[in-house]
């Protein structure tokens, strides 16, 4: 049993060496290496999962000989063990889903190289979500801006390698932000390592010495990460990105690297500066403004859309945004409805992506509104699960984003905060109407009847399928059975600090 | 109910009256009266003449409004745009500055002993680092030891990122039809304004290469002991392949270095570090003790599995700058 402790590591050194040997081996091959890595690692990590909830305990594990402040380690608690196997399973259903589109996209010669990003990407989501070692994460915050890059390029149009110089640009603007966040913090506290940070910044507070460039770190590495996750100001990489990269690619961007990120952030926020000295410090408020503001406004430029995954990559940016005020209501309540949100919303969005690459491929390849006039005819399930996806989205009961609506308002209304109470409520109605608007529309046109769909070959799909099938049970799942998961997610945050 | 609605009085042409005939259906048809019913023909002509200038007025007027509608964006509001955009863009950046230029005034006193930075974690670097690694040299003691793990993340940096460069450069790979014809134009732009065999380059490239080659790899081997390791090495390396490369053409550099060179050295690279660092890691979490010894202090063979983990990062970081070369510039080996 208690090899189990073992598995955190095991899996991301299986998943990076897996995508270096991928680098040689012909396409074919890559996809089953990369497929059953992803799978083990599903495994391991819900064995971790397993064995942190049955001992309920968070455990540190030295890589190396060397103790601690001198050497690496890794750290598991639940919250990190229900992430990471959470983020396999999106990642195994994204692959799984797309392949077939995949390989219509994506030129045969080149199609192994796609599968050393996916290995790489989830090693480094695995390595962020688990690490206990500010550097640790940066190095792997590299290694998934790249990827996501790689990712995004694999395609070879021009257009995606417009959106992938987008991104890049972006996103390392957003490292060198957090590069420099964590040079100011190493300078004030002589630390790397998590928990030994924040007894330093503890004793900095208390003193209330260099309060000013603690401030201004905080602040820098929020707004990288902000970056990095497309918050509201921030997310002008994003429809492009999200439009132009294959399903696969847009699911495990949208669901997975940019929650990996927030992710981090709220990890960084318990665990390196401490959650009491964040809910003092007035960098919430700024996150929790642009938050309301990316629901409103990504959500003013998602009905305007004329492109259904232009459209479903705007609806990201106000779910983000979500997220954001979520974390910035400054309450553990409000930090534990962002992190439930985190998971519904990349259950959701995956299975949208997904649904929607079904969709178009029986609309002639195309994700115009015009040409999807009655998609969901020709394609039953993908219609179906796009319905379940926009359900989801809008908050209607037994989705989870009913659920995480729901802990959004609670979160409100026990804000201490009059002022964000009334702005969060407020802004979740105009939301959720928003939201309505336009997931309404792109159901209503993709269920139009028409009379032209004899003439279209039906494509059998059958792992999309049985994909989408998957994602439409867990959504539910999720929806239904929300109270068992935000009560291990509850004792995970509390495990955290 | 609707029957005692119905007959209760009700004045007639009330509102109430004309919804219950809407509700029922049978709301009459109601003609209005033309207030020109009174005017004469000639009358009417002279107001429908009328009517039409004034309607032609107001269509000219409109139009005007129209093309200046039109015009707006190009004439003033792009302009307008650009100027508040290029105001904000210069304020953002200075306000930015001027915060970040505070926080560093804010900062510690650089040097001081007394800063949070000198603590326990770098003075038992300092004063045990030699006993518990093996290597003379803290700094690569440092992050091929104590933080192996960092340093194998970043190894895999420079790995992906070779292997973007070459998913986005490498010709033949896409999904162009007429491979052939690009990878012959390829070669023909490739020198086109350069001098081929320069005959100055090539006698210096013939002397220099060689040394550049022996003193990469004795940083390599001796990154342990002295300044140096894997990361400096192998881009000493890199650069004299690079000049090589420059000096003598592609056909040469093709006879020992080609893609399957490159393959197999960054793998064999990548996975021999992944190998011995997660046996070392395997032992160290489970505390069971290694078998590695450390050796004598100073000796070439020393230090455990440092001298092993400098040659993988030399390897790939040298393969990693070739590449890097190769596909920038003809997009193959």
């Amino acid at each position: 049993m208690d090899f189990i402790r073992n598995f955190p590591f095991i899996g991301i050194f299986l998943c990076m060496s897996s995508g270096v040997v991928n680098s040689v081996l012909p396409g074919k091959w890559a996809k089953k290496v990369s497929i059953t890595a992803v799978t083990l690692n599903l495994v391991l990590s819900a064995a971790v999962l397993y064995y942190v909830i049955t001992t309920n305990q968070s455990y540190v594990y030295v890589m190396g000989h060397h103790p601690a402040p001198w050497g690496n380690e890794i750290r598991f608690g639940i919250l990190e063990g229900i992430f990471a196997t959470f983020f396999c399973m999106i990642m195994l259903l994204s692959v799984l889903g797309g392949i077939q589109r995949l390989e219509e996209d994506i030129s045969e010669k080149r199609s192994n190289l796609f599968y050393v990003m996916v290995n790489l990407v989830m090693a480094a989501i695995l390595a962020l979500v688990y690490t206990n070692d500010l550097f640790t994460g940066y190095v792997f915050v590299e290694i998934m801006t790249i990827g996501a890059c790689g990712l995004i390029v694999v395609r070879g149009e021009s257009r995606s390698l417009v959106a992938s110089v987008k991104y890049m640009i972006m996103s390392l603007i957003g490292s060198g932000l957090i590069l420099i966040s964590l040079s100011l913090i190493y300078d004030l506290t002589g630390h790397l390592l998590m928990s030994n940070i924040q007894e330093e910044v503890a004793q900095l507070v208390e003193s209330g010495r260099y309060i000013d460039p603690l401030a201004t770190a905080i602040a820098l590495l929020s707004v990288g990460i902000a970056i990095k996750s497309a918050l509201f100001p921030f997310h002008l990489w994003l429809p492009d990105t999200y439009t132009y990269a294959t399903s696969t690619s847009s699911a495990i961007l949208s669901s997975l690297i940019s929650k990996a990120y927030i992710f981090l952030l709220i990890k960084v926020f318990y665990r390196v500066i401490g959650i009491q000295v964040i809910f003092q410090n007035k960098i919430l408020h700024l996150l929790f403004a642009f938050g309301i503001a990316g629901m409103i406004m990504g959500s003013v430029s998602a009905i305007r859309q004329n492109d259904l995954k232009r459209m479903i990559a705007y609806s990201s940016v106000a779910q983000i945004g979500y997220i954001y005020m979520g974390i910035g209501m400054g309450t553990t309540i409000g930090m534990l409805a962002a992190v439930f949100h985190i998971m519904s919303h990349s259950a959701s969005k995956s299975m949208m992506f997904i649904s929607a690459s079904g969709l178009s491929s029986v609309s002639g390849r195309s994700c115009r509104f015009q040409k999807l006039r009655g998609a969901a005819h020709r394609n039953k399930l993908a219609g179906f699960a796009f319905l379940i996806g926009g359900f989801a989205m809008i908050g209607i009961p037994m989705t989870a984003g009913f659920i995480s609506k729901v802990y959004f308002a609670q979160a409100a209304v026990q804000s201490p905060s009059n002022i964000k109470m009334i702005i969060t409520i407020i802004a979740l109605g105009i939301s959720t109407i928003l939201n309505a608007v336009y997931f309404m529309r792109a159901i209503i046109v993709i269920y139009r009847p028409t009379d032209s769909h004899e003439d279209v070959v039906k494509r059998k799909d059958i792992l999309m399928s049985a994909v989408l099938i998957c994602f439409v049970i867990f959504n539910f799942a999720l929806g239904l059975h929300s109270d068992t998961v935000v009560d291990y997610m509850r004792a995970g945050l509390a495990m955290f600090s | 109910m609707m029957k005692m609605i119905n007959e209760r009085k009700q004045p007639q042409g009330s509102r109430w009256e004309r919804f219950l005939k809407w509700l029922n259906g049978e709301s009459p048809i109601e003609y209005k009266s033309s207030p020109e019913w009174h005017l004469t023909d000639e009358e009417l002509e002279e107001k429908f003449r009328e009517d039409m200038e004034h309607a032609e007025k107001v269509h000219k007027e409109e139009e005007r409004l129209y093309k200046r509608y039109q015009q707006w964006p190009d004439k003033k509001g792009i302009p307008l745009y650009e100027r508040i955009y290029r105001f904000f863009a210069v304020a953002v950046c200075l306000i930015v500055m001027v915060s970040l230029l505070f926080t560093v005034a804010g900062l510690l006193e650089f040097g001081n002993p007394d800063n949070p930075v000198n603590n326990e974690v770098s003075r038992r670097y300092i004063e045990e680092g030699l006993q518990e690694t093996g290597a003379v040299n803290i700094v690569t003691g440092m992050i091929l030891d104590y933080r192996a793990f960092d340093t194998f993340g970043e190894s895999h940096v420079l790995f992906i990122a070779a292997t973007c460069v070459f998913m986005i450069l490498r010709v033949g790979i896409g999904k162009e039809k007429n491979i052939e014809d690009e990878k012959a134009r390829e070669q023909e732009n490739d020198r086109l304004y350069e001098p081929k065999n320069d005959k100055i380059l090539q006698k210096v490239a013939f002397i220099i290469v060689p040394i550049i080659f022996i003193f990469g790899i004795y940083v390599i081997l001796f990154g342990h002991l002295g300044p140096g390791g894997g990361f400096s090495g192998g881009a000493i390396i890199g650069a004299g392949l690079i000049l090589y490369l420059e000096a003598y053409g592609f056909k040469k550099t093709q006879r020992f270095f080609t893609l399957k060179t490159f393959r197999v050295v960054s793998l064999s690279g990548l996975l021999t570090y992944a190998a011995a660092k997660s046996y070392s890691f395997y032992t160290g979490a489970n505390h069971i003790e290694s078998i590695i010894p450390l050796g004598t202090p100073g000796h070439i063979l020393s230090s455990g599995l440092i001298l092993v983990l400098n040659i993988c990062v030399g390897a790939v970081v040298a393969c990693t700058m070739y590449g890097f070369y190769v596909l920038f510039r003809k997009g193959d080996f």
